[in-house]
């Protein structure tokens, strides 16, 4: 009884085995589910144009290191004549250009591919509790008093963050909170006001500096987001609106009290950020970021192979999908056809001749391929001579359908040339032996019923998800197989043979 | 469709996947095929066991050894050729008489030697054969079939084939060769099936295609109430077939021989399923009876009497009265 219930086993396995590998391709690295979806990617450049000032100049810029929900597929710097280093941290990237001697001014270049990332990774580490400001008087008694009445009407962290941000917008006066914000010029001061009260009731906040990627812009407006933490995790506040929450489309470039650029020995003339909106091939895009990630599961598809090997690889995946279609119409429905998988093959020709013409070809061939048959059968050749007569003629029979139809201008007979030949000779032996055995009747009919199945198989196979699906999923033929295998048990009726016993049921209706 | 499908369940008819799936792979173990797939083999292991067989004249392995056919032949005017691992009675010739240097078969057609030699090279090249290896022709005695069968035939030899569940003959019928099937005992090809009951041996209704039959469209003879010849002979056969080919699910071939009685013609391990609907009856219900015995040992001859005795139709009833029965309209 063992052995009766590992199939189960073996087919659920294998389709679950499947499934994961698929679901992981297409949840964690972005692999699209269906073709031809596509999705936006920006294009980031920051330019930052020095102008000597004397000696050896030293430029800093920071780079992108985790920003949520992007992941940066593509980095190069433009910086001829300098010497360049790349600092990469956990949490803090910054290049460092270095020249001796700058002559005049000259333009750095640092340009992104920035592409939406599939898994959410935090932009900063866990922080530590920040010490209380120390502060004068008043403003020591104010803050103490602020984060006092703050408190009170706050239930949490978030909620207190909230409350704060917005009594720093300044709508509803406050005799405390005015006495700082009189020293508040820029928006930078806010941001640091904002951090040192939350500071205040020991919150530990950061500063996300970055840009919205929503369309193209020469000159994107940096912007300034506080990220607070809760204990558990970073909330992201607008410091001006006090709103919460990280937008979708904010690309955080840099976190913390530092600046973007940082330059000795010559003065920042321009710094300027530009971004540009891009549609990538979503596919493109998954395989960019699996190399990120080196993930080995990615490397399951057949699209690391070279592009001729990958057009058979297609054909060759499509084919467990077209044998699947066989096994149902000849274990389930119960059709018969000329050797068992044969019509598959006459389904891959039909791929390239496209359907209608194919079996037009086909009954062409194989008709003409019995014709001859049958008058070689008056020679009384032995019978390996005979198939090797008859794959010749029907070699010959292809090229002169193409011959005569490139004369006519018609391209499909060109694809004459992609059946199988050996296939169809065998198909024209089968068809000869029958008719002579069993009739002509019984020999078209089989030789219909084949063609039949071949063109089922073809129209499944030429579904165009499937021949995607197989190419970057490789893996759903393992669940194919698991199906298959459980295909493999099933013992049930045929649905011709609910016809064809139908009198042993009829029977046992009469009344006895 | 679900109401036919449970219909068909309950009847206890066994479909090809369940056949194959249920009985073949666990009854018929893969390495005794050859026993009944290669006709010589199965030949030589009948005689081992002393089961009757039609007398083998020859077997042809070669294509240098056609052209000894004709001594090989010497002057028989009737005998059979068969590819040795042919399916479905596919490459058979029957060569029922002779004229000088030309033979005549079984529809009367005159075959010259050129042709039976074609045919032979053919048979040994493997046309006929399952996958198309090469194969071995053999000539074996032409069976004279037994004149009680003779209102119930059209040319041909009429069989009977018998399905042995683990030694126990389940279900019987008759193929009568119509002209349509061209003298062929096969169903598909025209032949008409009749259910055998098993505990008398008297034919019941028949079958072609899948509808009734009560007269046999060619003699015009009625079909039902026919009493085979030998029948305990022929159960008792069937039954022995199991310890020689060790097949637990197998299907007797059967013809009635003029002079010899009943002989085995071949063996299969596949056999169809048409012969539920010559019987009109599911063989489900029959397997599992043989099922619930258990796996005492019995001699063939026991088996072949619990058959007749369990399996036979419960009215198994006088001639006249169990032929106007089956020739109503079902």
């Amino acid at each position: 009884m063992k052995r009766d219930s590992q199939w189960i086993t073996l087919s659920l396995l294998l389709i679950a085995f499947g499934g994961l590998i698929f679901a992981y391709k297409v949840v964690r690295l972005g692999f699209p589910p269906y073709p031809d979806m596509e999705s936006a990617a920006w294009t980031i450049q920051a330019k930052l144009e020095l102008t000597p000032e004397r000696g050896a100049v030293r430029a800093n810029l920071v780079l992108p290191s985790r920003p949520t929900g992007y992941d940066i597929a593509q980095e190069n710097f433009v910086s001829r004549g300098f010497g360049l280093t790349v600092k990469d941290g956990d949490y803090q990237r910054e290049a460092d250009w270095a020249i001796r001697r700058l002559r005049e001014s000259k333009s750095l270049y640092y340009r992104a591919l920035v592409i939406p990332a599939t898994s959410r990774r935090n932009f900063a580490p866990r922080p530590d509790y920040p010490a209380p400001p120390e502060l004068e008087e008043p403003f020591a008694t104010a803050a103490r008093d602020l984060v006092n009445e703050v408190r009170a009407e706050s239930a949490d962290t978030e909620s207190f963050a909230a409350a704060m941000l917005n009594r720093l917008t300044g709508s509803r006066p406050d005799e405390n909170m005015d006495l700082f914000l009189a020293d508040v010029e820029t928006f930078r001061d806010r941001v640091d006001l904002a951090q040192t009260l939350l500071a205040g009731a020991r919150i530990p906040t950061l500063q996300l500096h970055g840009i919205r990627l929503d369309q193209d812009a020469q000159r994107a407006h940096l912007e300034t987001l506080l990220a607070v933490y809760n204990g558990d995790e970073w909330l992201v506040f607008d410091p001006v609106s006090a709103e919460e929450g990280l937008p979708a489309d904010f690309f955080i470039w840099w976190t913390g009290r530092g600046d973007l650029a940082d330059v000795k020995g010559a003065h920042i003339s321009d710094l300027q950020i530009s971004t540009r909106h891009r549609v990538k091939r979503s596919l493109e895009l998954a395989q960019q970021r699996s190399e990120l990630q080196i993930s080995r599961i990615s490397l399951i598809s057949t699209l690391q192979l070279p592009i001729q090997t990958q057009a058979v690889y297609e054909i060759l995946l499509l084919i467990p999908l077209g044998i699947l279609v066989i096994v149902l119409l000849r274990n389930f429905v119960g059709l018969s056809s000329f050797g068992t998988f044969a019509p598959v093959l006459i389904a891959l020709a039909f791929r390239e001749t496209e359907l209608l013409k194919g079996i037009g070809l086909f009954v062409m061939i194989v008709s003409l391929g019995l014709f001859f048959r049958f008058y070689l059968e008056r020679l009384r050749l032995l019978l390996v001579p005979r198939l090797a007569a008859v794959v010749t003629i029907v070699v010959l029979l292809m090229t002169a359908i193409s011959i005569i139809s490139d004369q006519f201008g018609m391209e499909t007979g060109l694809s004459v040339s992609l059946f199988p030949m050996i296939i169809v000779s065998m198909v024209i032996e089968r068809m000869s032996v029958i008719w002579e055995e069993r009739g002509a009747t019984a020999s078209i009919k089989e030789g219909i019923g084949s063609l039949f199945m071949a063109a089922l198989a073809y129209l499944v196979m030429s579904v165009d998800v499937f021949a995607y699906w197989v190419t970057v999923y490789p893996e759903l033929n393992l669940m194919l197989l698991g199906v298959i295998i459980a295909l493999g048990r099933y013992t049930g009726f045929r649905l011709t043979e609910l016809r064809r016993f139908k009198p042993l049921v009829m029977q046992q209706k009469v009344p006895e | 469709m679900i109401g036919r499908i449970l219909a068909l369940k309950k009847a206890g008819v066994l479909g090809l996947n369940a056949r194959n799936g249920d009985y073949i792979f666990h009854y018929n173990q893969r390495k005794y095929y050859p026993l009944v797939d290669d006709k010589i083999l199965c030949k030589e292991r009948m005689i081992r066991y002393d089961l009757p067989v039609p007398d083998l004249i020859g077997v042809l392995r070669e294509m240098h050894e056609v052209a000894d056919v004709s001594d090989m032949l010497g002057d028989r005017k009737e005998f059979v050729v068969k590819p040795a691992n042919g399916s479905g009675g596919d490459g058979i010739l029957v060569i029922v008489g002779r004229q000088g240097d030309y033979f005549l078969d079984a529809d009367g057609r005159m075959v010259d030697m050129d042709t039976l030699e074609h045919h032979i090279t053919n048979v040994i090249g493997g046309i006929y054969s399952l996958g198309g290896q090469p194969d071995a022709a053999m000539i074996e005695s032409l069976v004279h079939f037994d004149p009680a069968f003779s209102r119930l035939t059209y040319h041909g030899v009429p069989d009977i084939r018998v399905i042995v569940f683990k030694g126990y003959p389940v279900m019987a019928m008759s193929r009568l060769p119509t002209r349509r099937s061209h003298g062929k005992a096969n169903l598909h090809q025209g032949a008409i099936g009749v259910g055998i009951d098993l505990g008398s041996g008297i034919t019941m209704g028949g079958v072609s295609g899948n509808s009734a039959v009560s007269h046999h469209p060619d003699t015009g003879a009625a079909i039902a109430g026919f009493h085979v010849p030998g029948w305990n002979q022929i159960l008792d056969m069937s039954a022995r077939c199991y310890e020689a080919v060790k097949l637990g699910y197998l299907g007797a071939d059967i013809v009635l021989d003029r002079d010899l009685g009943p002989l085995i013609l071949e063996l299969n391990a596949r056999p169809g399923l048409n012969i539920q609907i010559a019987n009109r009856r599911g063989i489900r219900h029959r397997l599992d009876a043989v099922d619930a015995i258990g796996d005492a040992k019995h001699t063939p001859s026991e088996r072949a009497v619990w058959s007749m005795r369990n399996l036979g139709e419960r009215k198994a009833e006088p001639v006249v009265e169990s032929a106007t029965a089956s020739s109503l309209p079902p």
